[in-house]
């Protein structure tokens, strides 16, 4: 009783904020990372260095990061939203000019002895910038097509940016993230199906003015046979990986994934095959089950939130790490072209850990503020 | 509360509908890895066990490199050689027995193989014997059943038909080790080398290529059963140098059986013709490893056979400095060329007495006598009155003391000592030290690569780098233009005063080195001696008179320097000779810079042909 009226009072004290985190999502988190070293233990030969000791410390610093950020007022973290999108996109517009070059495209800038990947930032500041504009907004505004040019401007502005880094994978990853932000807040049906009809129009053309390589990851994609020893090579030795796997898994530490390492990626994106080598088909199904635990627990948080802004917070943040799941995992059982997305929480990379932390620090905000009244709701009309 | 709960409706069913879409996306993936795994894992199983698809890397040639003339100086020879590829032989061991009992194997090529099967994944072939006669091969293959994981392959290994002439310009190639792996799985191909001296280094990235793929299906034990696609490789660049490898030659046989090097540079360009370091090495033993014995015996050797000293061998410039401390006074204006010094024989400064190489003196001298004479007290005085940071910045504008950014990554910089840096050092610094500075000895110490760049640029009055690459991958390198390098910036006259002291030097009556004169009528050469002290001579030994270091014991004598320059009136070949622990330089080098001058000037109509932007001038002399 006492902690409930505590929560409807809107001066949440720390110790009752500590109580509202929901500890069993944590501990979600923790297996996963767990899992990660695990996987990246095995990659690095079977020893700590020189991947799962610093996975480890990283995911003790993103944990850390990720508390003190729910601990942080939903409602300040709502007036963030805008200037968090437009600094992300300063990044984004200053990587383009200033940014280094990473595998033929620009993608990372350093700052402070940091590589930041502003298109990470980016997915977060969208996310919170759009569920800023549709928590205002009232059911007839929703319908007005004026009132949704703004957001579809947002969306579109760090797509076409990201996509002339080139970075094809995330570009798509940033406008589906967007859409199902628009589908979330209730934007009706019939605009994305127009809008899907205005893509199948526009994609032909645009498919000639990609780059080669892109070109050829497509092409790849749609026929991996057609070259096996560039990027198809990997998805043919993946796959390998996968059925020498079985049922059971070759066991830990016993996967001849160590033929993997002519992947040069194994402890980023090929860590699932890794995993699924060594653990087999049980293994990555249990996997697949935990990450599949995670989304649907950010879903859970939206539905419990009882304004629109963390609703819909939650919800996009649920949705990018389901996205990140979905690609480097499709990924790697060669369902969708390779496109670079490491598989979070369990990949060797800082700066994915890191944002997807941070990502979590803004959904276990709105679940711990999920009862918290916004001020300016009733001047809304 | 009507908008309040419609939106929040319409929240709560677009959310679940998400959720679900995710789930079954999630699933779908399950699904595909349930078949990817067990329904077709057994597929793949068998494709992992059994008959395989392995992509496998090919190496590509490593680049040649040429002379001037287009002389191989590193080539590549076929090689039929067997490898072992661990993972498919149960028994490593019983493999490796059995084979040794067709082609006996050493212990010490035992010991390398178990080195390297330990060091490499077990799907890596390792080299087990390299140069295999065809009775070999075909032993191999009669005996195939009984040796499970061997295959017989053919590859590449380098050849350096210049032998040990070029072994430090070159360098060489050795298997590449765990650090350079990790850089470039390409290098984990049996066979591969990379480059660890010389060009062989500097060029290693563009002389590798890029690594070609084959798919190969494979049986159980590994024969290939075909070749399923094959994408082609980069071959390696070739590299073209400035090097005329006749000259070479001819440079190398002059230095007889000294610790010596010279280099021949064209000082007009700063391309190296030459550049020969004495005893030298066998490059092509670095190939497949060096044997302990061998390597002790090198670096045991007291006149080290492995230091490229024309490029890394630091010396005391001696008295072939003076001309670089006369050009800093004449540019400072503390001298002028007409200023005359007297030599008693000593220069007292403060309570310390500085000795002329004279006992007598040379009585009053202007700068022309100065270097002709090479007279320790004119250079004191002249070095006194100039101050050691301007010898200093006039000395690295020469060539001295700074990276000169030859292609060869052992070349040292040496030193020319400024005040700031002896302050750096922890100790002050004293006018003595600015005094011996202006002999070319106390903290100095220069290459003969630099001394020849330092003779090259006073001969042109131009900024020429010293540079080895002529060719890379067919295209010409900027620099084997005159117009491709700038004037040093100073004074002609100047320049002209301290060339015609070297000239001196050689052909006038009392000069320090007859003995480099030209036996060429109208052409001459012009030139300095120096003789660096390896050992502070003391001054009671001096006093005593009867000092001798021709008597010392060979490790103790000074070292003998010459540099110079021909012909006199249109410098083509700037040289420089130090010869280790040789005493005089006028007495040991100088005569040996003449016969390395005298074959430079003989192979001239070669070399001049080889100059594309020369040859219309000069083809028009009489004939």
């Amino acid at each position: 009783m006492m902690q409930r009226r505590l929560i409807r009072e809107t001066s949440f004290g720390l110790t009752s904020k500590l109580w509202q985190i929901s500890w069993s999502y944590i501990v979600l988190l923790c297996v996963l990372a767990a899992i990660g070293y695990a996987g990246l233990y095995s990659a690095g030969g079977g020893s700590p260095e020189p991947y799962a000791s610093r996975h480890i410390l990283r995911f003790a610093f993103g944990l850390v990061l990720m508390l003190s950020i729910a601990l942080v007022d939903i409602r300040f973290l709502a007036r963030l939203a805008w200037p968090a999108y437009f600094v992300s996109l300063a990044l984004l517009i200053l990587v383009a000019r200033y940014g280094h070059i990473g595998k033929g495209a620009q993608r990372w800038i350093e700052f402070a002895g940091l590589q930041i990947q502003p298109s990470e930032f980016m997915k977060l500041a969208l996310v919170m910038a759009l569920a800023s504009w549709f928590h205002r907004a009232s059911w007839q505004r929703i319908g007005n097509p004026l009132f949704l040019i703004p957001p579809a401007l947002a969306v579109l502005v760090p797509v076409g940016l990201i996509l002339k880094e080139p970075n094809l994978g995330t570009a798509v990853i940033v406008a589906v993230l967007g859409g199902v932000m628009f589908l979330a807040a209730g934007v009706r049906w019939w605009k994305f199906a127009l809008l899907a009809g205005a893509i199948g129009f526009v994609a032909p053309v645009a498919y000639n003015h990609l780059h080669d390589y892109q070109k050829a990851r497509i092409t790849t994609f749609l026929n991996p046979e057609s070259d096996p020893l560039g990027a198809g090579y990997n998805i043919i030795q993946s796959k390998i990986a996968l059925g020498a796997g079985g049922m059971w898994g070759e066991g830990f530490l016993r996967g001849t994934q160590n033929h993997l390492n002519f992947l040069p990626e194994k402890q980023t994106d090929f860590i699932f095959t890794s995993l699924a080598e060594e653990f087999g088909f049980v293994g990555g199904l249990a996997l697949l089950g935990l990450l599949c635990l995670i989304v649907l627990g950010g879903m859970a948080i939206a539905l419990r939130c009882r304004h629109q802004f963390g609703r819909l917070l939650a919800l996009g943040i649920a949705t990018n790490f389901f996205m990140y799941v979905f690609v480097n995992v499709a990924m790697v059982m060669g369902v969708i072209p390779v496109g670079g997305v490491p598989l979070p929480l369990v990949s060797h990379g800082g700066s994915a850990m890191i944002t997807v932390m941070l990502g979590f620090g803004l959904l276990m905000s709105a679940h711990v503020h999920r009862n918290a009244e916004f001020a300016d709701r009733r001047d809304e009309l | 509360m009507r908008r309040e709960t419609r939106p929040s409706g319409v929240f709560t069913r677009r959310a679940l509908l998400l959720a679900g879409g995710q789930v079954a996306a999630l699933g779908v993936l399950g699904a595909k890895l349930y078949q990817a795994q067990v329904v077709e894992g057994a597929r793949y199983k068998l494709l992992a066990r059994t008959n395989r698809v392995s992509a496998r890397l090919i190496a590509p040639p490593r680049g040649r490199i040429f002379d001037r003339f287009g002389t191989v100086l590193a080539g590549n020879k076929t090689n039929w050689r067997a490898l072992l590829i661990a993972e498919q032989t149960d028994d490593v061991d019983t493999t490796l027995g059995n084979f040794s009992r067709i082609v006996p194997l050493t212990e010490y090529e035992r010991a390398r193989i178990d080195r390297e099967l330990r060091r490499h994944r077990r799907f890596i072939p390792v080299t087990v014997r390299d140069f295999l006669t065809w009775e070999d091969m075909a032993r191999i293959e009669v005996n195939a059943p009984d040796l499970p994981g061997i295959l017989v392959d053919v590859g590449q290994t380098r050849l350096y038909p210049s032998g040990e002439v070029l072994a430090h310009v070159v360098g060489y190639v050795a298997p590449p080790n765990e650090a350079d792996v990790g850089a470039d799985p390409m290098l984990s191909l049996p066979g591969i080398r990379v480059g660890r001296a010389g060009i062989e280094k500097y060029h290693d990235i563009a002389l590798r290529g890029r690594a070609g793929a084959v798919q190969l299906e494979v049986n159980a034990v590994g024969r290939v059963i075909r070749e399923l696609d094959r994408q082609e490789g980069t071959p390696g660049a070739e590299v073209g140098l400035t090097i005329d490898a006749a000259l070479q030659q001819q440079v190398l046989g002059r230095l007889g059986d000294d610790s010596a090097s010279a280099v021949v540079l064209d000082p007009r360009n700063g391309e190296v013709l030459a550049m020969a370091t004495n005893p030298s090495f066998d490059p092509t033993l670095f190939n497949s490893g060096v044997s302990q014995a061998q390597w002790i015996e090198w670096t045991r050797n007291r006149r080290a056979p492995l230091i490229n000293k024309a490029a890394a061998g630091l010396y005391s410039p001696g008295s072939t400095f003076k001309m670089a401390v006369a050009l800093a006074a004449l540019d400072a204006h503390t001298l002028s060329p007409g200023d005359r010094i007297t030599c008693p024989g000593y220069l007292d400064v403060g309570d310390t007495r500085f000795h002329c190489w004279s006992r007598y003196g040379h009585g009053s001298l202007d700068l022309h006598g100065g270097i002709m004479h090479s007279c320790d007290v004119f250079f004191y005085e002249t070095a006194r009155r100039t101050g050691i940071d301007r010898i200093a910045a006039m000395a690295h504008r020469l060539g001295l003391g700074v990276d000169l950014a030859i292609e060869l990554p052992e070349a040292r910089s040496g030193l020319i000592p400024t005040r700031e840096w002896r302050i750096a050092e922890g100790h002050a610094w004293n006018i003595g030290d600015t005094i011996v500075s202006g002999i070319g000895q106390g903290y100095i110490e220069v290459t003969p690569l630099q001394l020849a760049t330092y003779v090259a640029r006073v001969a042109t009055g131009r900024l020429v780098q010293p540079h080895l690459t002529r060719t890379l991958g067919g295209t010409l390198q900027k620099g084997s233009r005159p117009e491709d390098w700038p004037s040093l910036g100073l004074l002609e006259r100047e320049l002209r005063a301290v060339r015609q002291g070297m000239y001196a030097v050689v052909n006038d009556a009392g000069g320090t080195a007859p003995h480099a004169r030209l036996p060429l009528p109208g052409v001459a050469l012009a030139g300095k001696t120096g003789s660096a002290q390896v050992r502070r001579v003391s001054r009671e030994l001096r006093e005593h008179g009867n000092f001798n270091s021709a008597k010392l014991p060979w490790e103790w004598r000074p070292h003998a320097l010459f540099v110079a320059f021909a012909p006199y009136d249109a410098p083509r070949y700037a040289v420089s000779v130090v010869v280790e622990h040789g005493n005089a330089g006028a007495d040991v080098a100088a005569p040996l810079a003449r016969d390395i001058m005298m074959d430079a000037l003989t192979r001239d109509p070669v070399n001049r042909q080889s100059l594309p932007g020369q040859r219309v001038a000069e083809g028009a002399t009489p004939t």
